[in-house]
């Protein structure tokens, strides 16, 4: 099954460092934003704030976190929680680099082991 | 706390505001205790239904209106199930039947709020028939008001004309029938009912008082309303809103002892045990439930009962209530009239200036008031009431309101908001206690009422009491508040940004890491706070040697185009001085066509704004546009915006310049600049001022004799007229004075301070010192701000169109 693949996105510098990038879907499903931290870290997170459904993809990354566009509310990568104060959480995307290769598991499918890093 | 075995099961019957704010206050006290199921019929989280109305006219979303959001059930382990009736309670098997299926629970919480009185007449089954009870009703409305003209309201209570009112806002034809010859008789005496009366017939709004509705005509859908005396009223839309009554149905089937509402007792308990209730569905004391301050005190009552604590016991607070239509303000509490021997009416009433004042006294203490048209004094006379205080002290003053009454003296020391009680409601639409406000700030050591709101919510839905949270939030902190002359830009530094932008010259740091690295940041990258002003400081000290950073601008500056809250984009080309052509019209009208724009607006600053263009459409709806010699308008920046002008001397006969080629001048000069906050400019052609220079960041006002440079105005929230810098002969002078004032403006003034507050810290005597009496200092700032102006004058869009970001507008991939 198709859903159950790594999938491959993208090449690490199709992502501004800082920066973020939106995947869509093709079957509709709310877009993934996928993260580059200021270290090269990848994160992917359902590409909607918990507050008011803001896109993520469009905010400010700042260390391991993103500050969504239309509130300012900060939210973290890993875990997808917003920062206290605010409450809520946005659902994380599992996402893996091999190389500089960005791969994707698709939020409804389930983990299928990733390919080795030799892959 | 999850997955741990053996808990007790805690299943609720009724996902809305009295169920959850239990679960909300069980949860505070002890979140391990119960394994949790909501079950809820509306497929929505918990929203505040309250606030319908405001969603109804239009001032609020759905979302704005959640309190639980989806996230909330899951981060507190909660498993909610929402769309699905429970069909029946069985209190000996100490089970609840949902689609079929037995759920088993130690707890039962029943919360299953009330249902919307229907009146026995014929036409209640019409298309077009509303209650107004929940967001479908509110969708609904809407909807026909897109659609239809003509609503007809049944019911002048306080729902029925909020729902007149949202109706009236959505542009329908509304009248409201009401039984009564009173508008909101339950909550107002008849003096105030009649000066509400007045008010909302003046906003256009229809009343048929006395007048009992007969039969709602129609054959499919609804045409007419009949009343009794044999008024008919044509009608597309209906909305019945005549009150509510518990629903009992679940209680009652389960044989539970039901009267009005579900039997509860001072703990809240229904007659069947381990079967709780609280909200509108319940009956205490006699009493049942319609307003929020009661329903919260129930929740406290209930969640700590459910938490083990035996002493709980719920006493019914005064319960007050206000109108949510906006310049209407209606407040009331308690008793509406003398109604015993000892009672005194005090009354104050300016029928010309619509406020009504009425205070109730039982021995010479407070048991209701009636206020219109001036409500601020509402928390203040509830405090009383609750207090039982006596107020023979400033008795003379009472009426007046509490400024005047502790100037009287006695009453200051009874009502301050130290001596107010912690249990004391300060925020009623979210049921805040003055207790939670002061643990907040003590605990979270919170210093602005913002960050109150973050916290504790309170003061954050109508915002009615404001001062209250303010007044609590001084006296808690004392005088501890230090205002300092130069905040730290954010929590990455000490530092504030006037100390900041003198290291970044000092030092020649040249980039934002160096920024970071020289002045000891906390953080590595920054945050969302400090990188976009340190990205304009370095960008307004180095004009020729910085290299922007993309990923410190916000995402409309670094897209070029406004982002909306549905994520699409506006795209406003820049018209000089608000002169357009034919065929710039032209190419705007096909891109609407070609692009399908969803909408398009005129500006306040004289521009054309598209709105709805997805993130991808944006480099070719830019090449069409550019094509025409359309440009950016720079509309979604911190940049110079617009330049407003009127018609001036060339047509108009009262003009006295060229006000519309100044003002293109002036916006050619100015364009592309990046400012520490968007700066909108005006030019005038006369004194009538019909562009509006004075209230413009920069203005300039023709007269016979030259031109007037005003600054410092806005026209947002906070209107401040302009102060005038200095009177010129010529354009020349002119263009000067308006290049070296935005240039002094963008390298003193802070980032993310207009020029409104900036003028008002520095003075409108400094920026003259500045400008118009240094002559060799204004041509200096004049110099470096054409200086900057020669790396900017490039339309970004231009660049777009050719291909430059790609990245930002394209998606990286689909996937399956």
């Amino acid at each position: 099954m198709p859903a159950r693949c790594w999938v491959e996105v993208g090449r690490l510098d199709d992502i501004p460092c800082c920066g973020a990038r939106r995947v869509t879907r093709a079957d509709g499903s709310p877009p993934i934003a996928i993260f580059r931290t200021a270290d090269d870290e990848v994160f992917a997170l359902v590409d909607r704030c918990p507050h008011r459904g803001g896109p993520l993809s469009q905010g400010i990354v700042q260390g391991r976190a993103i500050a969504c566009p239309l509130h300012g509310w900060v939210i973290e990568l890993g875990s997808g929680q917003a920062e206290a104060p605010d409450e809520g959480c946005t659902a994380t995307v599992a996402v893996r680099r091999v190389g500089d290769r960005i791969l994707l598991a698709l939020p409804e499918g389930e983990m299928a082991a990733p390919p080795g890093e030799a892959a | 706390m999850k997955g741990k075995a053996c808990r007790d099961r805690l299943v609720v019957v009724g996902n809305g505001m009295a169920g959850m704010r239990t679960v909300e206050e069980l949860l505070a006290r002890d979140a391990e205790r119960y394994e949790i199921t909501v079950i809820g019929t509306e497929p929505h989280p918990n929203y505040n239904r309250i606030m319908l109305s405001s969603v109804l006219a239009g001032d609020k979303s759905v979302d704005d209106i959640v309190i639980n959001p989806a996230g909330w059930y899951v981060a507190n382990g909660i498993r909610l199930i929402a769309g699905e009736p429970v069909s029946a309670v069985d209190p000996a098997a100490k089970t609840v039947t949902i689609g079929g299926q037995a759920l088993g629970y130690d707890k039962l919480l029943l919360a299953t709020g009330s249902k919307p009185v229907a009146p026995p007449i014929p036409g209640l089954g019409l298309v077009g028939v509303r209650s107004f009870r929940d967001i479908a009703d509110v969708e609904a409305m809407i909807a026909a008001a897109g659609a239809h003209r003509r609503a007809v309201v049944i019911g002048g209570g306080l729902l029925g004309l909020e729902a007149a009112w949202g109706l009236k806002r959505r542009g329908m034809s509304v009248a409201v029938v009401h039984l009564m010859p009173s508008l909101m008789e339950r909550q107002l005496d008849v003096a105030a009912g009649e000066l509400l009366r007045r008010d909302l017939d003046a906003r256009g709004i229809a009343f048929f008082t006395n007048g009992q509705t007969e039969e709602i005509v129609g054959t499919d859908r609804v045409e007419s309303v009949l009343l009794a005396d044999g008024r008919e009223i044509p009608a597309d839309l209906v909305v019945v809103a005549i009150g509510i009554r518990p629903n009992v149905d679940l209680a009652r089937a389960a044989r539970l002892d039901v009267n009005r509402g579900v039997l509860v007792g001072d703990d809240m308990r229904t007659s069947a045990p381990d079967i709780y209730a609280v909200g509108e569905c319940i009956e205490h004391n006699g009493a049942v439930f319609g307003l929020v301050a009661p329903i919260w005190e129930q929740a406290r009552v209930c969640g700590a009962r459910l938490a083990g604590d035996d002493t709980a016991v719920y006493a019914p607070p005064p319960v007050f209530t206000s109108l949510k239509i906006t310049g209407v303000d209606v407040f009331s509490a308690g008793a509406l009239a003398a109604a015993e021997e000892t009672d005194d009416e005090i009354t104050l009433h300016d029928a010309k200036r619509g406020i009504y004042k009425k205070v109730i006294l039982r021995d010479n203490r407070v048991v209701g008031c009636v206020l219109y048209g001036s409500v601020g004094d509402g928390s203040w006379y509830v405090e009383l009431m609750r207090q039982k205080a006596d107020v023979s002290p400033f008795r003379d003053q009472l009426v007046f309101g509490r400024a005047f009454a502790e100037q009287a003296g006695a009453a200051a020391t009874t009502v301050d908001v130290a001596a107010m009680a912690d249990d004391v409601q300060v925020c009623g639409c979210n049921g805040i206690a003055k207790g939670t406000i002061c643990r907040a700030i003590i605990d979270q050591k919170l210093q602005t009422l913002d960050a109150v709101r973050a916290h504790t919510k309170a003061s954050s839905s109508c915002g009615s009491c404001t001062p209250v949270v303010e007044a609590i939030l001084a006296q808690v902190t004392g005088g501890a508040i230090v205002r300092r002359d130069d905040p730290p830009i954010c929590k990455c530094t000490e530092l504030g940004h006037d100390a900041v932008r003198r290291a970044i010259v000092e030092q020649e740091l040249l980039t934002i890491a160096e920024v970071r690295g020289a002045l000891g940041w906390k953080t590595t990258d920054g945050c969302q706070k400090c990188r976009p002003a340190l990205n304009y400081y370095l960008l307004c000290a180095w004009p020729d040697r910085y290299r922007d950073d993309p990923q410190s601008r916000f995402i409309n500056e670094r897209a070029h185009a406004n982002i909306q809250k549905d994520g699409t984009f506006s795209v406003v080309p820049r018209m000089w001085g608000g002169l357009t052509t034919a065929r710039e019209l032209r190419a705007i009208a096909d891109v609407v066509d070609k692009y399908r724009v969803p909408m398009v607006k005129v500006t306040g600053g004289q521009r054309i704004d598209m709105l709805g263009v997805r993130k991808e459409q944006l480099p070719a709806v830019w090449a069409d546009l550019n094509e025409a010699g359309l440009v950016s308008g720079h509309a979604y920046g911190k940049a110079l915006r617009t330049v407003k002008t009127c018609v001036g001397s060339e047509w108009c006969r009262f003009g006295t310049q060229d006000s519309t080629g100044l003002g293109v001048k002036i916006e050619k000069m100015c364009w592309g600049s990046w400012t520490p906050h968007k700066v909108k400019l005006a030019v005038s052609g006369c004194p009538r001022n019909c562009a509006e220079a004075t209230i413009k960041d920069i203005g300039v006002v023709c007269v016979e004799a030259g031109y007037d440079v005003v600054v410092g105005g806005n026209g947002g929230v906070e209107v401040r007229v302009t102060d005038h810098l200095v009177r010129l002969a010529s354009e020349a002078e002119v263009l000067e004075h308006v290049g070296a004032f935005l240039q002094l403006y963008r390298e003193e003034a802070r980032y993310l301070e207009r020029t409104a507050p900036w003028v008002m810290r520095v003075g409108i005597d400094y920026v003259r010192r500045r400008i118009v009496e240094a002559a060799d200092n204004r041509r200096a700032l004049h110099r470096r701000f054409l200086f900057a102006q020669s790396f900017v004058q490039t339309d970004p869009w231009a660049q777009r169109a050719g291909g430059a970001a790609g990245h930002e507008y394209r998606v990286l991939a689909e996937v399956g």
